[in-house]
């Protein structure tokens, strides 16, 4: 629990699971999922939401996503600035495993409605992580394009592109992610209400089981495809390389954004119905992979070094020259890294008798330009893999630093 | 009418103390201290004899001299309603008494064709008639104030529904398809205090797939709506229009003695919000006509009117509220003014995804701090 506010209860604490019960139920619940998943989250359940770094970036990729991209309804910029420092404080409390507001869902006017919509009481902080991030479209609502950071820019088109406006762009973004999907989405359900008049949802997307991991503690999860995805990201533990592919530098040209991250979002939409038909063998070439260790196909565990160079007796590369590891690699992509921090979605179904199924990619990068755009280029006119798969939804967002100086809001330098 | 059980808007007997000694239909025999103050409509201008009177009961005399029908209003801040007439037809002469008990700054307005803001004048009152300015009798003055709304609002409902359904029995289908979304915008102001008799709403404005017990049939605007659009004029269409008009005429009758609580003015706002969400945005309503937008537009009037007369209880309870309601309205009504068509609107089929994503932020943004109003005037 956060100490700024004793106030501030558990949400359990409402039903008599006061002070040690809370955390004994919380690893009670935790040691359910087996070894893998015990050490994915902190003790108590609770991620601070106040350090050096936005959490939700690097911290352990929790297996909940509810993600919303908002516009702006208002060019005032008080009415703006007033609503980002509101976001916060119920934000803080979220996290924390608190309401909105001290005793918002039932302990107030009961001629109001409620301030919080109460569907997370009695659940357990579930490591909530809120990361805020702003639009190029932002700023130019506010005047405030002076502010924009030179590595925000807008994406090209890529080929084979089919992006939805709809499900694309966006003023600001919410990412919210939690252990238990209740908890992420009574999150954002709550900040576009206290939204309202102010921000409208532009589009929003929920992710179950993350694809990849940022902790060498954690597991690699599968995509929908059925492989190991994201074996070569980015990790926590590996602070220098964080600093040169992740973390805005104060060299990069825009102070305000030093120790934030530039976030990229694709909505990737997976045919599934037709990968399913696909052999293993092709299904292995395609992806560069095999399907149970997840090892390059040039070697025999998952952690093994992909050898690009390797021929068969062919003649041929073992790793296809159009698969996606190889597109993706640092080596073909001149040292470029990422860190990904995507999930799987199931969007119900299309209304054509197939799953509106996918991955809902999230990459943090120091500069989208130089690394997201290479990447993409290589995959959407090389890759295989787009044959089973159409880009429907894109945006990018500025992450700033995290809020480590108390009583500091989200957004708070682009007003001052 | 709504989707879901209709909540008993009914007064208790503790409301009915509270609205004891305060209703303001009082005579006229000492409005102004100046004899009425004469007002010469037309369908441009809207002469008001004088800008000014002292506070107290205040009486207008309005002549419509215009060719289109009008309607007269003296707005307070917030254009808090604090008195009008509607339906003043071509020629016609209409007595408005108003009891404006605070001096300021108020509004004159006409509105030739009962559209849009109207021909508007400020207009002055000056003193403070004396009263007793107590909590409760802020609240009474309110709820006494909305009353006196519902009563205009079904004072032209009655006639403009007669209009409609003597064009459906003379067969005039034309004349009655724009007679349709005129009449129902007075029932679509007030839907709230008529939803709160539980059994009328069904048979006025029931949609065809409601669920009905054995032996009751569908009745009301919907089914002439369906006879007009779809189906053409049946051999009971006329016995339906009259039936409508008597269900109409007992809902005039009971409203007369309706008490109403200054909770229930708040909430009856948001549902009038609420039934915009549910039922107009997704043009469900008005399925075989499409002119949703006119009932759209009666029920953002009818919020406004149940919020306006709680104003001066929401200014002392948190003035950043009644501000927030007053742009947010503003917003809602310049949006529709964009799908404006003539007198009426567009087709609710004309507008286009984007347009309803926009009325949706619209509409969001409006309803959260009017939810809040209840709350505040109960704080």
């Amino acid at each position: 629990m956060n100490g700024k506010d004793p106030e501030t209860v558990s949400r359990r604490r409402l039903f008599g699971l006061a002070g040690a019960g809370v955390a004994l139920a919380g690893a009670g619940a935790a040691a359910g999922f087996g070894a893998a998943r015990a050490s994915d989250g902190p003790a108590d359940g609770v991620v601070a939401f106040r350090d050096t770094h936005q959490a939700g970036i690097v911290t352990p990729a929790q297996d909940r996503l509810h993600f919303v991209a908002l516009d702006l309804s208002t060019a005032d910029r008080s009415a703006v600035q007033d609503l980002f420092r509101r976001w916060t404080d119920a934000a803080e409390r979220m996290t924390s495993g608190g309401e909105v507001t001290v005793n918002g869902a039932v302990g107030l006017n009961p001629q109001s409605p409620p301030t919080d919509t109460g569907e997370a009481l009695g659940l357990a902080p579930s490591s909530l992580t809120l990361t805020f991030g702003i639009g190029a479209s932002l700023l130019a609502k506010l005047g405030l394009t002076d502010r924009r950071p030179p590595a925000l820019i807008d994406l090209p088109r890529f080929t084979a592109d089919q992006l939805e406006p709809a499900r694309s762009g966006g003023d600001l973004c919410i990412q919210a992610c939690a252990d238990d999907p209740q908890v992420a989405v009574h999150a954002i359900r709550n900040l576009v209400r206290m939204g309202f008049g102010t921000t409208e949802v532009r589009w929003s997307q929920l992710g179950f089981g993350r694809t990849s991991s940022t902790s060498t503690e954690q597991a690699t999860a599968r995509n929908l495809f059925g492989f190991k995805d994201g074996t070569n990201n980015l990790k926590a533990e590996d602070p220098a390389q964080l600093d040169e592919h992740v973390w805005a530098q104060a060299a990069d040209g825009c102070d305000w954004m030093a120790g934030g991250t530039y976030l990229v979002a694709r909505r990737i939409r997976m045919h599934i119905e037709v990968w399913d038909r696909t052999s293993l063998d092709e299904q292995e070439k395609v992806i560069g992979r095999s399907k149970g260790e997840g090892a390059p196909l040039t070697g025999q565990a998952e952690f093994d070094t992909a050898d690009l160079a390797a021929q068969g007796p062919d003649g041929e590369p073992v790793i296809p020259e159009d698969s996606h590891i190889r597109l993706a690699s640092a080596e073909s992509l001149r040292g470029v890294r990422m860190l990904r921090r995507g999930y799987n979605f199931v969007d119900g179904s299309d209304g054509a008798g197939h799953l509106d199924a996918g991955l809902f990619f999230v990459a943090f990068v120091r500069d989208p330009g130089r690394q997201f755009v290479p990447m993409q280029r290589a995959l959407s006119r090389k890759d295989t893999l787009m044959e089973y798969i159409e880009h429907s939804g894109s945006a990018v967002f500025a992450c700033p630093p995290g809020l480590s100086a108390p009583g500091s809001y989200w957004g708070q330098a682009l007003f001052v | 009418m709504s989707r879901r059980i209709p909540a008993v808007l009914l007064g208790t007997g503790a409301a009915a103390a509270v609205l004891a000694g305060c209703t303001s239909t009082a005579p006229a025999d000492n409005a102004g201290g100046g004899g009425p103050i004469a007002v010469n409509a037309t369908d441009t201008a809207c002469a008001v004899a004088t800008t000014s009177a002292p506070a107290g009961k205040i009486s207008f005399d309005i002549t419509n001299g215009g060719s289109k029908v009008t309607e007269f209003y003296l707005y307070g801040e917030g254009d808090r309603i604090m008195g009008e007439v509607e339906n003043i037809g071509a020629g016609l002469s209409r007595n408005l008494i108003v009891e404006v008990p605070d001096g300021g700054t108020y509004t004159t307005a006409c509105k030739p064709g009962m559209v849009g803001d109207g021909v508007r004048a400020p207009f002055t009152v000056t003193g403070n008639a004396q009263r007793q300015v107590d909590q409760n009798t802020k609240l009474a003055e309110a709820t006494a104030g909305y009353k006196r709304y519902v009563d205009s609002q079904v004072g032209a409902l009655v006639p403009k529904t007669q209009e409609f359904v003597d064009a459906v029995k003379a067969k005039n289908v034309e004349r009655a398809k724009a007679l349709f979304p005129i009449s129902r915008t007075y029932w679509e102001r007030i839907e709230p205090v008529a939803e709160s008799f539980g059994d009328i709403d069904p048979k006025i404005d029931g949609r065809e797939d409601d669920e009905r017990d054995p032996g009751v049939g569908f009745t009301g605007y919907h089914r002439l709506e369906k006879d007009l659009w779809v189906t053409g004029l049946q051999p009971d269409s006329p016995a339906i229009a009259d039936r409508l008009q008597a269900d109409i005429a007992d809902l005039a009758n009971r409203t007369k003695t309706v008490e109403l609580t200054p909770v229930q003015l708040a909430n009856g706002a948001k549902e009038l919000l609420d039934e915009v969400a549910t039922g107009k945005i997704t043009g469900e309503e008005d399925r075989y006509s499409h002119t949703d937008l006119y009932d759209f537009k009666a029920n953002v009037e009818g919020s406004q009117a149940a919020v306006s007369a709680l104003r001066p209880v929401i200014d002392e309870k948190n003035k950043a509220l009644g501000t927030t309601l007053d742009a947010r309205f503003a917003d809602v009504e310049k949006l529709l003014e964009n799908y404006r068509q003539g007198d009426g609107f567009r087709l609710y089929t004309s507008l286009n995804d984007d347009d309803k994503k926009k009325m949706t932020a619209a509409v969001d943004a409006l309803a959260e701090p009017v939810s809040q109003v209840a709350g505040a005037v109960t704080a």
